[in-house]
């Protein structure tokens, strides 16, 4: 490593030069570290109060620990399991340990205030009778210090608010582009972008170009691109999402996309499609999990009609935003 | 007593995140200290005496802030025995992006702020490469692929320290990062310790009060731009 000149070195790390920046040293890459080394001033080392075996030394370490915490792989995720708490009174919660398994998806209802947000928190926060709630989680049947052992928990966990944007001064290709190069290889990255656009309009039910600047994307389009760019390219198993609604996507595509991937999904909501659209719903009240209800076949037919009532309204607003004169026939 | 120094960037929520942390060591049954390092003026200090943390604070003003601090660090080390803590947190903001403030063998963290955007790790510095800990707050506002990236770049910028992801207005985090600190911080003396990075040799005619602008008005230590 000492020995390779820098420009060939910088090909397989290529986030050496963000080391080399800090010496205030130009540095001759044609030539290896220890090369440019030999060539410092004494007054380099004095100042560092290191000697250049301690300056190699160090170097080494960082390439080190730098490659391998790049190759660092996320481990996949079966299972939550939520282990009851209590609820804002103090009153125990009742419910059996509720297990939510890989390409699942379970909604979260309850009123405003009720703590939907508090049981995403614990999950996040993999709680270990260590929250208001007094909640266990369990990732895979393993607690929070048996768990870390096996891998890193804060990438395992995506979350998606209606409070998060876009704060990044780049275009929609470039941002994608951006976040492929974090896990795959530039010539990889190209396709993914790409792919991950295509299904980011696609949920967004109308296009925008590539070259929008992500901040100035609307509402709607930013939570697509964030839902496609999630499924896609983040490898976090664990999906929470907290009240998306508002958004004007299609529910059911960015749903069913998320799932598709093999994600675990737990979304917080107040909307009769996306709570519907989940086998299971658990209901909060009062900081309580109150019941978890199961969908039947009569809610099945319920949502079908939502969904049908849905899509009138969509085709209602598609031709209002074309400037056209509807009638009663579209609706 | 176990000295733990802060820095970052203004603005990055350090004085929210340390108080948080300092309550989580106080209900635990610790004696806690902070001393805030700032340049013209701080108010922190009545938000430490509001959540009743004893703190000190020293104003550089004309002085550079980083030999300032680095000047008194040692009375200020002295004053947290004196107070009888366990815990005694040092902030200094990292004024000019080149500084540290780190010691060799005291546990340091860095508090870095997911809005000061992507290039910030790089640009940062020794600030965040040379900390053992690194805090990002602010994460709630952004999106999950602008967390990851972020957090992409802080790893290969610093691949060696723990990053921990705090939300300084709800506090979801900083019990984790007061369990890290608790684990992590040692008990040493500092006199005769050494800085983790040397600080800017500041040797040149405006170090001595010189305001005119012109090569004439140049002497010392003085480094010219190349264009």
């Amino acid at each position: 490593m000492l020995t390779i000149p820098l420009l060939q070195l910088e090909k397989e790390y290529p986030y050496l030069p963000y080391y080399l920046d800090d010496f205030e040293v130009i540095w001759n890459k044609e030539k290896s570290f220890s090369e440019n080394l030999e060539k410092l001033p004494e007054s380099f080392y004095e100042q560092r109060k290191m000697s250049r075996k301690d300056v190699e030394k160090e170097f080494v370490i960082y390439i080190q620990s730098a490659s391998q915490c790049l190759s660092e792989e996320i481990c996949s995720v079966e299972s939550i399991t939520i282990i009851p708490g209590v609820g804002k009174d103090g009153t125990k919660e009742s419910f059996d340990p509720i297990t939510i398994c890989k390409g699942q998806m379970i909604a979260i209802v309850g009123e405003t205030g009720s703590g939907k947000s508090r049981l995403l928190e614990d999950i996040e926060w993999q709680a270990q009778n260590d929250t208001p709630t007094q909640r266990t989680i369990l990732i895979d049947g393993k607690t929070k210090e048996e768990w870390r052992e096996t891998g890193s928990r804060r990438r395992s966990i995506a979350q998606l608010s209606q409070n998060m944007n876009f704060v990044l001064d780049m275009n929609v290709e470039e941002f994608l582009r951006l976040h492929a190069e974090c896990f795959v290889h530039q010539e990889d990255a190209e396709t993914l972008v790409e792919k991950v656009y295509q299904i980011a309009v696609s949920l967004a039910g109308e296009t925008f170009d590539k070259k929008t600047a992500v901040t100035s994307l609307s509402g709607g389009q930013s939570r697509a691109l964030m839902i496609a760019d999630c499924a896609y390219l983040s490898k976090a198993p664990i999906v929470l999402i907290d009240e998306i609604e508002n958004a004007g996507i299609d529910r059911r595509k960015a749903m069913d996309l998320l799932t598709g991937n093999d994600k675990i999904v737990l979304i917080a909501t107040h909307d009769p499609i996306l709570s519907l659209m989940a086998p299971k719903r658990i209901v909060i009240r009062n900081g309580r999990i109150d019941k978890i209800l199961h969908r039947d076949a009569r809610e099945e037919a319920v949502l079908l009609l939502a969904e049908k009532k849905d899509r009138e309204l969509m085709t209602l607003r598609n031709a209002i935003r074309r400037g056209e004169h509807v009638s009663i026939m579209e609706v | 007593m176990k000295l733990v120094t802060f820095a970052g960037p203004p603005a990055t929520g350090k004085t929210s995140v340390m108080t948080r942390i300092l309550k989580v060591f106080m209900r635990d049954g610790n004696k806690v200290g902070a001393c805030k390092f700032d340049c013209l003026q701080t108010e922190d200090d009545k938000i430490y005496k509001e959540a009743g943390i004893p703190s000190a604070k020293g104003l550089s003003s004309e002085l550079c802030p980083d030999h300032y601090y680095i000047t008194n660090i040692q009375t200020v080390y002295d004053w947290g025995r004196k107070e009888n803590l366990d815990y005694l947190f040092t902030e200094s903001a990292g004024l000019c992006n080149r500084c540290s403030p780190y010691i060799k063998n005291v546990l340091s963290v860095c508090v870095i702020d997911q809005l000061s955007g992507i290039r910030a790790p790089r640009k940062i510095g020794p600030l965040l490469k040379l900390a053992d800990i690194i805090i990002i707050t602010k994460g709630d506002i952004v999106s999950q692929a602008e967390r990851e990236v972020f957090m992409r770049r802080v790893e290969t910028s610093n691949p060696k320290a723990l990053i921990l992801p705090v939300n300084g207005l709800t506090g979801q985090g900083v019990s984790e990062v007061a369990s890290v600190i608790r684990k992590m911080a040692m008990e040493r003396e500092i006199e005769h310790e050494t800085l983790r990075f040397p600080m800017p040799m500041a040797l040149c005619s405006y170090c001595l009060g010189e305001t005119k602008i012109g090569k004439e008005y140049q002497i010392g230590n003085v480094k010219h731009i190349r264009i």
